[in-house]
């Protein structure tokens, strides 16, 4: 690394980290609010039900997102020269756009889903008025403004080190070539490290994701007061999950770069760009892109090409996965002689649950599965799996890495807690999936319900691993600041 | 094909889930990392190469018989036209015969809904989207008669969960 990072950067990563475990907690007892009244153990009305359901994803999404890019930051910054004041305008922004969609929830009963798939926000039946949709829409876009601005921060900080996209890619080593450009005496290692690689592909892939992403979010709202603006149904739907997908996506590879920095403290065998690592990295920039049609498949009007490509891409894209970033992660381990603390523990777990994601949602990837899978339970089984079990436990791991703490017995029982509650509850939502049952249903009837108790029985268990890692990472950033 | 997805996702996590907890145990067995190293790049060139030997037969065999295009030709199939509302069906058929085809004709008359049918069992058997401004065209034969449900798989608002119409299929 050539330069440390500076105290107020820290300081900043450490508030980022504490607003993500703090509201973390919140959303999950949303989660499991909401699973045990499906179960009938609660008696939410259905409009509080979805209103929790739309505070749930927007909120969880926005969280990966301040976990992925406070673990980016912290390590690129030691890389490149960022602008500090630009990643905290971005926490800024990013609390007052919760502030207005809380607003816009729960005191307009704004609840169009983390989707607002158009053009739902403007028809809602009676649900909630234009206002609190634009509400809610624009703090979203200003949440969006946030992450396009320190990515463009980052773009430019690479560019200025690097010269170009494809030398922060590791490219002249990939093809074997030369670093080339104007800039290439100011790069000091031949090739970048894997930060440097994860921080550029998620710089090309976030800002087309949030330029999409903002483009619809503008479109809807204007769409909210002139109905005659319109755009079609399907469009905005290409719109929305090419955004959704991206952005949700690179908040996982943008927390991964905690396993690639801290995991090797604790192996002593540091991880290297090697060309398979960055072959992988440069396919995933491509592939995250095009491979957003997978969440299309059930819309016929779309062309047919698209839509194998969505298949196609989905089976590919899940080899750089499982092949580069777990096989790495296990054989960095394997016989490493590593000393077990909370960091690496969770690490090491975070990779097996984005591994263990990336199985279903390629299951579900395949055109005629996904004829009897779409939107059932399968869909936030295969996703709560990789960001439960995946992004998570990435944050947890780097949370203790900030507190420079090992971890006791208390923070063992939270660990094997949040795995067990973790696992039984993503396996509850696929089972359920597997019976067919819908999701986002506010009531289940009796034969949707098998599966509802024991997964909300596995919330509980990993909402308490999760709340006991919060609260010992929370008294060691008061402590470390009384000292 | 629910049983085969789960059964398919269930071994292969159980066998991820094993390769973790080996190299876990492992891990405080100090070993020299060039010869962990060449072992992983051996493990990942066959990985890499069963997958990619699989990747074909799987593609070509799983998109062989797509469910799109079933309006190009109605043939002899029974035409049922959907309309999706906030928050009901409209359905112009009450009756269709097993072992005919049916062609369903989706559109959507507000938002986006989800199309799904249900068999008496409760599973699904198959879906469409229903969008405003298009006509998805999803075609099904029953197999068995029955009284088959249709609920709705795309969020739509406050009442999407009551969204449900049902269909009646006789022997033909």
């Amino acid at each position: 690394m050539s330069n440390d990072i500076s105290a107020g950067g820290r300081l900043t990563v450490v508030i980022y980290q504490a607003v993500a475990a703090v509201v973390l907690l919140l959303l999950m007892t949303f989660g499991l609010l909401m699973r045990y009244s499906q179960a009938g153990g609660l008696d939410l009305s259905e409009d509080l039900f979805y209103q929790l359901m739309t505070a749930h994803g927007i909120g969880m999404v926005g969280i990966a997102a301040i976990c992925g890019v406070s673990i980016m930051w912290f390590f690129l910054s030691q890389y490149v020269q960022l602008t500090t004041e630009i990643f905290v305008l971005n926490l800024i922004l990013f609390l007052v756009g919760v502030v207005m969609i809380l607003s816009a929830i729960f005191l307009g009963g704004f609840a169009g889903a983390w989707t607002f798939l158009y053009p739902l926000p403007r028809i809602s039946g009676g649900a909630w008025g234009p206002s609190m949709a634009a509400l809610h829409l624009g703090g979203v876009l200003l949440i969006g403004v946030g992450f396009l601005l320190v990515h463009l921060d980052c773009g430019y900080a690479i560019l200025k080190k690097y010269g170009s996209l494809t030398n922060a890619l590791g490219w002249p080593t990939l093809f074997g070539g030369p670093q080339t450009g104007k800039f290439q005496h100011q790069v000091d290692e031949a090739t970048p490290p894997p930060t440097v690689v994860a921080s550029t592909m998620v710089t090309i892939v976030n800002i087309l994701g949030l330029v999409s992403g903002a483009s619809i979010l503008v479109i809807t709202i204007v769409n909210l007061f002139v109905p005659s603006f319109a755009i079609s149904a399907l469009l905005g739907k290409n719109m929305i999950f090419f955004f959704g997908h991206v952005f949700i996506n690179a908040t996982i590879y943008m927390a991964v770069i905690a396993v690639y920095e801290i995991l090797p403290r604790y192996t002593g065998r540091p991880w290297k760009s090697s060309r398979p690592f960055l072959a992988a990295w440069s396919f995933s920039t491509v592939a995250v892109l095009i491979v957003y049609p997978h969440h299309l498949l059930m819309d016929f009007p779309m062309p047919v090409w698209m839509l194998v490509m969505g298949q196609v891409i989905s089976y590919l894209s899940g080899i750089p996965i499982l092949v580069v970033t777990a096989l790495g992660a296990l054989a960095y381990v394997h016989r490493s002689g590593i000393k077990w603390g909370m960091a690496p523990s969770l690490l090491f777990l975070a990779t097996f649950g984005w591994a263990a994601g990336a199985i279903p949602a390629i299951v579900d990837g395949t055109i005629v599965v996904n004829s009897v899978l779409h939107n059932t339970l399968w869909v936030p089984g295969h996703f709560h799996t990789y960001l439960l079990l995946g992004l998570v436990p990435m944050a947890l791991g780097f949370m203790y890495f900030l507190i420079e703490e090992e971890g006791s017995t208390i923070d063992l029982a939270a660990f094997w807690a949040f795995i067990i509650g973790g696992m039984g509850f993503t396996m509850t939502f696929l089972m359920a999936g597997a019976a067919s049952v819908p999701r986002r249903f506010a009531e289940h009837q009796p034969w949707m319900q098998g599966m509802d108790t024991l997964g909300s029985a596995f919330a509980a268990l990993a909402i308490l691993g999760v709340a006991l890692i919060a609260v010992r990472f929370l008294g060691g950033v008061l402590a470390s600041l009384k000292a | 094909m629910q049983e085969i997805a789960w059964s398919i996702t269930l071994w292969l996590t159980i066998i991820l889930a094993v390769t973790y907890l080996y190299v876990a145990m492992k891990s405080g067995d100090a070993a020299d990392a060039s010869s962990v190293a060449g072992a992983a790049g051996s493990l990942r060139t066959w990985l890499f190469a069963m997958l990619a030997f699989a990747f074909v037969p799987v593609t070509l065999m799983t998109t062989a018989d797509l469910p799109y295009g079933a309006g190009a030709s109605t043939g002899k199939a029974q035409v049922v036209n959907v309309k999706g509302f906030q928050w009901y069906w409209e359905m112009d058929q009450e009756e269709v015969k097993a072992g005919i085809p049916v062609l369903f004709k989706v559109e959507a008359a507000d938002v986006n809904h989800g199309f799904a049918i249900y068999d008496e069992d409760n599973v699904l058997i198959t879906q469409t989207q229903a969008m405003p401004g298009y006509t998805n065209n999803l075609k099904v034969t029953f197999t068995k008669p029955g009284t088959y449900k249709f609920l709705c798989l795309e969020y739509c608002g406050r009442q999407h969960h009551a969204m449900e119409i049902t269909l009646n299929v006789t022997s033909n």
